[in-house]
C-alpha cells in the first residue's frame, strides 16, 4: 500500500499525474491508516480533473520523517464523511462542500464556513451561494438555567469581525461555537490563471500580520515549480524577516495577554517594543509589515555592512527591553494564577484536532516546520523546537517567550555570517501540470500553500491553509468548562487570524 | 443646614472626578506614558451631558430611572460623612444603617436597570455585581460594628470622627485591620483592579462597567459621575478612619483630608499599575479574606474589652 502514495518533500514539484488515484474506500482506509501512524492533515481539498470530475486531494505530513504524501480519489456529488474518524478534516470537508457542492454524508456539523463562490463552474446551484454567516443555526443547549451569550461580529476592541456564540451555565461555558467568514475576499479564486502582477499582493495581505509568512510560502512554491535556486544571501535575509515577524507578533501577544489580565507593566512596554521590532523590519525593507520584501527568486532589499551593524544593535537593545518586560510577567503570582490551568488542551485533543504552531507546541507536541521540513537557510542553521507540556494559557505564553529568545539568537547568527552574493535569481517558467506543496512556519504556525499548474504552466488551482484554519476549533474546545470571563485571555493566547481563515 | 448641605455636595461634585484623573495619571506614569490630562474625567462628563439619549425599544422606565436613583443615593449617602473640616450635614442615631441600606438601594436599581435591557452582557454583569457586593456588604457592616464599639457611638460621622483619635494608641492594630479590610471593600465597591478592570474593553470580563453598556448621553453622564462620587464617598470614610486629624483646626483638617484623598487615589493607581486582575472565582476569596481581617479585629476588641 505505501507504494501507492506519492512521497514528496517540502516545495518539491511533482507531476500531477503521479499522484495516485484510488477508489473512495481505499482512499478512506489509507487516510485513517496513515493518520493512525502519526501523519497529520496539512491540506484536504477538491480540484477539477481534466474530464471535469471532482478529485479530492489529501496531503499528509509526517513530522518525524520529514516528508509529505499525497493521494486522491474521484467523487461525484457525495461521499461518506471522514470527520468522525479523522476530526481534523472537519473544516476541510465543510470547505469542500461549499466550494464544490460535494456533500460529505454524515458530517456531524455541516455548516458553511464562508460566504464563498463555488470553484466549480459546472454547478448552477452550490451550497456556498446562500451562505451568509449568522443566518445559519447554532448549536444550542436547552434548559432553564442555560443562557446564551452572543459576541460580535462587531467587537469593542480593534479586532477583526467574528461571531462567538456561548452556551453558558452561570459563568461556566458549556459550548462555544465560532462563526467566521466575514472577511472572505475570494483570494483562492483570484489567483487562478496567475501568477500575475497582483498575485504577490494577494499573498502579502492574505493575513496582514503574517505578510512574510504567506509571501514566503508562495515564493517557495513558485520556485519549486520553476526549479529556481534562490541565492543563499536571499535565503538568509528571508529567514531574518520571518523571524522578525515572529518577534514582533509574539511580543505584541505577550503584551496583549498581560493587558487582558489587567497587568499594566508588561502590557505597556510590550506594545511599544512590538513597534520596535516592526520598525526594524521597516529599516530593512521600508515597510513595517515586510511588504514588498519577498519576491519569487529572492528578496528585493539587501543589507549593507553598516546596516547590519545597526540592525544588530537595535535588535540587542530591543531584546533586553523585552526580557525585562516579560520577566515581570513571569514574576507576578497573580498573573500565574490567571494563566495556569486556563484554557487547557490535552495533547491527545491537540493531535486529534490537528492543531499546528504555538498551540500544538504548547501541548508538548514537537512540531515545527523550520525543524521538520526545513527550506532555504533553515537547512543549514536550525532552530530548536520550543515546547511546553501543560497546554494552557501559560504554556502558549511561555512557548512564545522561548521562541522570542531563540529567534533573536538565530537572527544575530545570520547577520553575523550573512552569505555573500546576489539576492535575486531569475525565475524560469513554471512546469506544466505539476503540483507543489509549500510549508512555512509562520509565527502562528504552519502555513500551507498548494499550487497546481495547468498545461501552460499557469496556476490552475491555489490552496491556502492558514494555521488559523486548523486552530479555531482548538480554541472552541479549550473554552469548554472554562469561565466565560476567561475567554479573552484564551482567545489571545491562541491569537488566531480571521482574515487568514476567511481568505 | 441647607447651606451646609449645598457646600458638602458642591465639594464632592467638584472634586470627585479629580481623583479619577489622579488615578489615571498615576497609571500612565507607571506605564511610561504621559497619559490623558488630569481633568479628562471632567471633559468626559461634560461631553456625555452634551449628547442625546438613545433608548433601546426593549427597555422600560426602569432603565431610565436607574441612573437617576444611582446618582441620588450617592448624593444622599455623602451627606453622612465628614469631608475634612466640613462636618457631616446630616446625622442621627443609627445613621450608619441608613448608609449601608442606601448603598443597597443604589445597587438594586443599577442591577434591575441592567437586567431591564435584556442583554446577556448586562445580565452577567448584574449577576456578578450582586454576588460580590452582597459579600462585601457583610464586611462593611462588620467594620462599622467595630468602629461603633470603639467609639461607643451609632452615628456614622461620630464613629469615624473625633473619638477615633483616642482609639488609635490603644487599638491601633484593630484600626489597621479595619482599614485594610475596608480598603478591599473600597476596591470591590468602586470596581478597581484586582476585582474589576475599569479600562478594559472586554465585555465578557467586566463587572461594573458592563452594566452601563447601553446607557448613553445624560444617563451615561449620571452613572459615570455617580461612580466617581461613590469612590469619593467611600474614600473619605477610609481617610477618616486611617488618618486621625480630628483635633486640628478646620482649615488644617481640610488640608490633611485633601492630601489623604490624593494619597488614596495615588495608592489605588499604584495598586492598579503593579498587580493583575483576579480570576472571577477568586474574588469571593479576597472578600472573605477582608471579612476575616475584620473578624480578627472584632475578636481583639471583644477579648480585650474597650
Amino acid at each position: 500500500m505505501p507504494g501507492r502514495i506519492l512521497k514528496m518533500h517540502n516545495c518539491q514539484a511533482r507531476l500531477l499525474a503521479d499522484i495516485p488515484e484510488m477508489s473512495f474506500t481505499e482512499f478512506r482506509d489509507m487516510s485513517i491508516n496513515q493518520i493512525q501512524k502519526g501523519a497529520r492533515v496539512v491540506s484536504f481539498f477538491g480540484c477539477l480533473d481534466e474530464n471535469k470530475s471532482i478529485r479530492l486531494m489529501m496531503i499528509l505530513a509526517y513530522d518525524k520523517q520529514g516528508y509529505l504524501t499525497a493521494f486522491s480519489t474521484i467523487v461525484k456529488d457525495a461521499y461518506d464523511s471522514l470527520t468522525l474518524q479523522i476530526p481534523q478534516v472537519n473544516r476541510f470537508e465543510r470547505e469542500i462542500f461549499e466550494q464544490w457542492g460535494v456533500c460529505p454524508k454524515g458530517h456531524p456539523w455541516l455548516k458553511p464556513i464562508r460566504p464563498q463562490q463555488t470553484l466549480n463552474n459546472n454547478l448552477d446551484n452550490f451550497p456556498g451561494k446562500e451562505n451568509i454567516p449568522l443566518v445559519s443555526d447554532f448549536f444550542k443547549i436547552k434548559g432553564e438555567e442555560i443562557h446564551e451569550v452572543a459576541v460580535g461580529p462587531v467587537h469593542a476592541g480593534i479586532i477583526e469581525p467574528g461571531h462567538f456564540r456561548f452556551q453558558c451555565h452561570g459563568e461556566e461555558v458549556f459550548h462555544l461555537e465560532i462563526s467566521l467568514g466575514y472577511q472572505h475576499r475570494g483570494i483562492e479564486k483570484a489567483l487562478i490563471n496567475g501568477p500575475d502582477k497582483r498575485t504577490i499582493h494577494y499573498m502579502e495581505t492574505a493575513a496582514g500580520d503574517t505578510t512574510i509568512g504567506h509571501a514566503l510560502a508562495y515564493c517557495q512554491a513558485i520556485e519549486g515549480l520553476a526549479d529556481c535556486a534562490v541565492p543563499l544571501r536571499a535565503s538568509a535575509l528571508r529567514a531574518v524577516m520571518l523571524e522578525l515577524e515572529r518577534l514582533a507578533n509574539h511580543t505584541g501577544d505577550l503584551g496583549a495577554l498581560a493587558n487582558d489580565v489587567g497587568y499594566l507593566p508588561t502590557a505597556a512596554y510590550c506594545g511599544r517594543l512590538r513597534g520596535d521590532f516592526l520598525n526594524l523590519t521597516a529599516f530593512i525593507c521600508g515597510n513595517r509589515f515586510g511588504r514588498n520584501m519577498l519576491r519569487p527568486g529572492g528578496v528585493r532589499f539587501d543589507l549593507t555592512d553598516s546596516m547590519i551593524n545597526e540592525a544588530k544593535q537595535r535588535l540587542i537593545k530591543t531584546f533586553e527591553d523585552v526580557s525585562n518586560a516579560v520577566s515581570l510577567l513571569w514574576d507576578s503570582s497573580l498573573v500565574a494564577d490567571r494563566f495556569d490551568d486556563t484554557g487547557s488542551l490535552s495533547q491527545k485533543t491537540a493531535l486529534d484536532l490537528g492543531l499546528v504552531g504555538i498551540s500544538a507546541r504548547a501541548c508538548g507536541i514537537e512540531q515545527d516546520i523550520r525543524f521538520d521540513f526545513p527550506t532555504g537557510i533553515f537547512k543549514f542553521s536550525q532552530i530548536p523546537i520550543s515546547t511546553h507540556s501543560s497546554g494552557d494559557v501559560f504554556a502558549r505564553a511561555f512557548v512564545r517567550w522561548l521562541e522570542i529568545q531563540r529567534s533573536v539568537k538565530f537572527i544575530l547568527d545570520q547577520l553575523n555570517k550573512l552569505p555573500e552574493g546576489e539576492i535575486m535569481a531569475a525565475v524560469p517558467l513554471l512546469k506544466p501540470k505539476n503540483i507543489a506543496v509549500s510549508l512555512v512556519e509562520g509565527w502562528r504556525g504552519e502555513i500551507c500553500h498548494v499550487v497546481i499548474t495547468d498545461i501552460n504552466g499557469n496556476i490552475r488551482q491555489y490552496k491556502i491553509v492558514d494555521p488559523s484554519f486548523h486552530n479555531w476549533l482548538g480554541l472552541a474546545i479549550a473554552l469548554r468548562g472554562e469561565e466565560i470571563s476567561d475567554f479573552p485571555i484564551c482567545n489571545k493566547s491562541f491569537s488566531l487570524s480571521y482574515c487568514g481563515h476567511d481568505l | 443646614m441647607g447651606i451646609q448641605i449645598l457646600l458638602h455636595l458642591t465639594v464632592m461634585l467638584v472634586l470627585a472626578p479629580l481623583l479619577f484623573g489622579i488615578i489615571g495619571k498615576t497609571k500612565a506614569l507607571f506605564a511610561g506614558r504621559w497619559g490623558a490630562p488630569l481633568f479628562q474625567p471632567y471633559y468626559d462628563i461634560i461631553k456625555f451631558f452634551k449628547k442625546g439619549n438613545v433608548y433601546s425599544t426593549t427597555t422600560t422606565w426602569i432603565f431610565q430611572v436607574a441612573p437617576l436613583v444611582y446618582l441620588a443615593t450617592i448624593l444622599v449617602s455623602s451627606l453622612l460623612i465628614p469631608f475634612g473640616g466640613l462636618k457631616a450635614p446630616v446625622y442621627f442615631w443609627g445613621d450608619f444603617i441608613l448608609f449601608i441600606y442606601i448603598s443597597g438601594l443604589s445597587r438594586y436599581f443599577i442591577i434591575i436597570g441592567a437586567l431591564d435591557t435584556g442583554s446577556s452582557f448586562e445580565g452577567m454583569g448584574a449577576s456578578r455585581e450582586a454576588t460580590f457586593s452582597c459579600l462585601a456588604e457583610i464586611v462593611l457592616a462588620l467594620d462599622f460594628i467595630i468602629l461603633a464599639i470603639l467609639s461607643k457611638q451609632l452615628i456614622l460621622s461620630e464613629m469615624v470622627g473625633g473619638t477615633i483619635l483616642s482609639s488609635w494608641p490603644l487599638f491601633g492594630p484593630v484600626l489597621l485591620l479595619v482599614g485594610l479590610s475596608y480598603f478591599l471593600v473600597l476596591l470591590v465597591e468602586s470596581a478597581r483592579i484586582p476585582i474589576d478592570d475599569p479600562t478594559t474593553h472586554l465585555e465578557l470580563t467586566m463587572i461594573h462597567e458592563v452594566m452601563f453598556l447601553d446607557h448613553s448621553g445624560w444617563d451615561l453622564a449620571c452613572v459615570s459621575y455617580a461612580s466617581m462620587m461613590k469612590f469619593f464617598v467611600l474614600g473619605s470614610l477610609f481617610v477618616n478612619i486611617l488618618i486621625p486629624f480630628h483635633n486640628l483646626s478646620a482649615i488644617l483638617q481640610t488640608v490633611v483630608f485633601g492630601v489623604g484623598m490624593i494619597g488614596l487615589a495615588i495608592i489605588v493607581g499604584i495598586v492598579e499599575s503593579c498587580i493583575a486582575r483576579l480570576r472571577l472565582n477568586r474574588i469571593p476569596e479576597l472578600i472573605i479574606g477582608a471579612f476575616v481581617l475584620a473578624l480578627v479585629g472584632l475578636l481583639i476588641i471583644l477579648i480585650k474589652g474597650v
